[in-house]
């Protein structure tokens, strides 16, 4: 024995006072903690991954878990993380993969950052009484208009504006394929968007027909794969996203494993049953900014310049710079995925070790684009760890028209965040495909859900401007002298451009 | 029109202010001078600052001449500048290509000196016009500038209760830029927002108040992209999304450009603005009038307040005055 086994990472117990047997949990958990003995309930404590299904199933509040039952000699750099992945790789000699977004502690610096409110010398306003708008226009914009009075005194407009997408609120549901989820889960969020007149995004895994019905709100991906695309898939869509990079994994492709691909998987992404989808890390026809130009000219051709087209890239270092490069080529908006950014299956190190948080990534991208003259031209969407209404308010003042969230989204229809979602056992019926388990997740319950969310959401922002004294949502937009900076470094409020607390 | 009249219905109102800061604007006061652009500059002294500026427009255009504005000292202010103005012609070769080269040269120069913070400050710009502030209730700086000595044609004038940056001079209305001068009652919520967009232009912020950023924003909608002002005032204080969506075929297309392609300059809380050039004169609110604003006419004569008390002081037999909605712009032409 050289390493021997590892103390488990959560410990599960039963009440047995409160336990009545009935045996919910051994049914929901999927991965098979609980088994039943001579009448008697026995636990796996090993295979638990704290996705808690047990603990919603429990009719008697009988289960409970604890993390890290079993201390390690504490040290505050071999950290039970970096030992427990020194064993796993000198057992395997793999690279580690992890699910959901950065785990490592690093400071969220929305945490960091509060919002303004009028107090006399303006009036706030109450969103009862006084409308609010949140209407948000996706899309390219001309820098200026040229409006010709004609002799009869009505007005003419001679600029030609490109297609925009209208949102109603600023919220969009980000890129999760079909494939990564369920099909369930999509239909429940792109119904939800429907409702509430926003978008989803397909994620690169191609249209069920299921979801034909909703493709007047929702944005088709092309990534590096391009699984699924075919120019029914483009002409379906609202809008077309060119994926670049993605926040929990920049500069890599993406993998998702054969057994995901069953039968209804293969046919929307086009590609055999049970074999690995692989998307290389760069598209193989875009090497050069140039090259990305042509595809969005290509798509924009394809689709008779009817369609917004938008291009994600990973928060990296140089995100402004790249773009400055995406708004001169006719795409409709930059999507800024930052390094808290989920995912169905990524390395633990480029999860936790690449790119950079939104907050600096949007405030750098507006500032770039401005400097240039030309930030009005082209939107800004933010993404990646986007927890609640005062989140997207503040990727606003900074600079984003919109916000992609993901995990929000999941979570509203139960995800627990345990972070399993690459081994496709998801006991909440989100990211799996076996049969069983989709089936447990009701697109009718969870839609409303996922709907009631961003309704709420949507509330509390109208709350938040009406507070400050705005009433429409373009007044918010890289407005950060309504944030102010608690406990930030110089240099960083220097990058956010705002102000400390008090200042 | 001297400037008596208006100095009597500004006083009316003097409960809107606290003694630190008031204005005046007029148009028409330099016929000598029509052709030259009138630099109105505070020195904080003559000896280190003026030199600078001196040197800066001989670089840049002839100076036809220069001189002291006459003040006259009033027991309850205390002058903290001096104010100067000079006549300049720009040297239009020194900019090619642009297709108003004197106002840029202007503007630019009025951009670079103010930012540098030299101890020259230019608030004022236009031909054949000026404006007169200080830190001081109306009265005090309309005597101090014994403004019922000028005769213009159009007036702005602003009493300040400034919460921001109390008894600088620079910080009192109005503002003006080139031929646009702006009065301003509120506070404009969207002005990171719009001070971001207008600096993108190469406008720089340097007042340290949000009134400024109107004027530059009426100078790019109006002047640079050619703009009536009634669609400038459009874009700054548009129409609801509910309004649009309910408008008629072409009207809904060309508000909705408006808001699409002006969203960083529409201005958000409550305003109600006075901005004037030499041709006409322009007030509007924001779309939810959270600041009064009243209208009176009287034969060729445009009154715009926050008060009617103010109109009625200027002119007793005023004929009309109306409250116009919010939003709305009311434009009053020079006859020509």
């Amino acid at each position: 024995m050289t390493i021997g086994s590892l103390p488990p990472r959560y410990r599960i117990s039963i009440n047995q006072v409160q336990c009545m047997e009935c045996g919910r949990c051994i049914e929901n958990c999927p991965y098979g903690v609980f088994r039943q003995d001579n009448g008697r309930i026995l636990i796996n404590s090993r295979n638990c991954t704290a996705c808690h299904r047990c603990i919603a199933c429990c009719p008697r509040d009988a289960i409970m878990l604890e993390e890290h039952p079993c201390d390690y000699r504490s040290h505050p750099l071999w950290t039970r993380e970096a030992r427990e992945a020194i064993y796993n790789q000198a057992r395997t000699g793999k690279i580690i993969l992890a699910g959901m977004g950065n785990a490592l502690e690093y400071p969220v610096i929305f945490d960091r950052l509060v919002l303004d409110a009028c107090q006399v010398t303006n009036p706030s306003l109450d969103p009862l009484r006084e409308p609010i708008e949140l209407v948000t226009h996706l899309g390219k914009k001309p820098a200026k208009l040229d409006l010709r009075r004609r002799e009869s005194g009505d007005v003419e407009l001679r600029t030609r504006l490109t297609p925009n997408l209208r949102i109603e609120t600023p919220i969009m549901i980000g890129h999760m394929s079909y494939g990564a989820i369920s099909l369930n889960a999509q239909t429940a969020m792109a119904r939800a968007a429907k409702e509430v007149g926003t978008f989803m995004g397909t994620g690169e895994g191609g249209l069920h027909s299921t979801l034909y019905p909703y493709q007047d709100n929702i944005i088709v991906q092309v990534a590096s794969g391009r699984f699924g695309v075919n120019i029914d898939y483009l002409e379906r869509g609202a809008a077309i996203e060119i994926k670049i990079g993605q926040g929990a994994k920049p500069g890599i492709g993406g993998h998702l494993t054969g057994e995901k691909v069953c039968k209804e998987v293969s046919c929307t992404r086009m590609i055999p049953e049970g074999s690995d989808a692989i998307s290389p890390a760069p598209h193989h026809d875009i090497y050069s900014i140039e090259d990305l130009a042509q595809l969005v000219r290509g798509l924009k051709e394809a689709t008779e310049w009817k369609k917004p087209v938008f291009v994600k890239i990973a928060a990296v270092h140089n995100a402004a710079a790249i773009a400055a490069g995406i708004a001169r080529t006719p795409a409709d908006a930059v999507v800024i995925d930052g390094f808290r950014g989920g995912t169905g299956a990524a390395p633990k190190v480029f999860r936790d070790h690449v790119g950079i948080p939104i907050e600096a990534a949007v405030a750098s991208v507006d500032k770039k684009l401005r400097d240039q003259g030309i930030r009005n031209e082209i939107s800004i969407i933010a993404s990646g760890g986007i927890r609640g209404s005062p989140d997207v308010a503040k990727a606003i003042a900074l600079g984003a028209d919109a916000v992609y969230i993901g995990t929000a989204a999941l979570v509203a229809m139960g995800c627990r965040v345990c972070g399993n979602c690459y081994r496709g056992l998801c006991p909440w019926g989100i990211a799996t495909q076996r049969q069983d388990l989709v089936d447990r997740l009701d697109p009718d319950t969870a839609s409303t859900q996922v709907a009631n969310l961003l309704h709420a959401w949507t509330l509390e922002l109208s709350e938040l401007l009406g507070a400050a004294g705005i009433n429409s949502i373009e007044s918010l937009r890289g407005n950060r002298d309504r944030l102010r900076g608690y406990m930030l470094d110089e240099s960083l409020m220097q990058v956010l451009d705002v102000e400390s607390v008090g200042a | 029109m001297d400037g008596s009249g208006i100095r009597q219905a500004l006083s009316m109102m003097n409960e809107r202010g606290s003694g630190e800061g008031a204005g005046y604007a007029a148009y028409g006061i330099y016929p000598d001078y029509r052709d030259s652009y009138a630099l109105h500059v505070f020195f904080d002294n003559i000896r280190e600052n003026k030199p600078l500026l001196d040197a800066a427009l001989a670089q840049w255009g002839t100076i036809e001449h220069d001189e002291a504005i006459p003040t006259y000292d009033q027991p309850n202010l205390r002058a903290v500048h001096i104010p100067w103005r000079y006549f300049f012609k720009p040297d239009a070769t020194l900019a090619p290509g642009s297709t108003t080269p004197e106002d840029d040269i202007v503007s630019a120069l009025v951009m670079r000196v103010n930012a540098a913070r030299r101890g020259a400050l230019i608030f004022s710009s236009g031909k054949d016009l000026g404006v007169f502030k200080a830190g001081g209730w109306p009265e005090d700086v309309a005597d101090y500038y014994r403004i019922e000595d000028y005769e213009g044609y159009t007036w702005l004038a602003h009493n300040r209760y400034p919460t921001n940056t109390p008894g600088w001079w620079g910080g009192a209305h109005p503002f003006n830029l080139l031929d646009w001068s702006v009065v301003h009652n509120g506070e404009i919520t969207s002005y990171g927002t719009n001070r971001r967009y207008i600096e993108s232009f190469g406008y720089t912020c340097t007042m340290f108040t949000d009134t400024e950023v109107v004027a530059y924003l009426v100078d790019l909608l109006v002047r640079r992209h050619g703009l009536d002002v009634d669609l400038a005032v459009r874009a700054l204080a548009p129409p609801f999304w509910e309004e649009i969506d309910r408008m008629p075929g072409t009207e809904r297309e060309w508000n909705s450009a408006i808001r699409l392609a002006y969203a960083p300059a529409m201005m958000n809380g409550p305003f109600a603005i006075v901005a004037a050039n030499a041709e006409m004169m322009v007030g509007f609110t924001d779309r939810s009038k959270l600041r009064p604003m009243v209208v009176g006419e009287c034969g060729d004569r445009l009154y715009i307040s926050s008060e009617e008390a103010a109109i009625r002081a200027m002119e007793p037999n005023v004929e009309s005055i109306m409250m116009p909605a919010a939003g709305e712009p009311v434009i009053g032409r020079v006859a020509p």
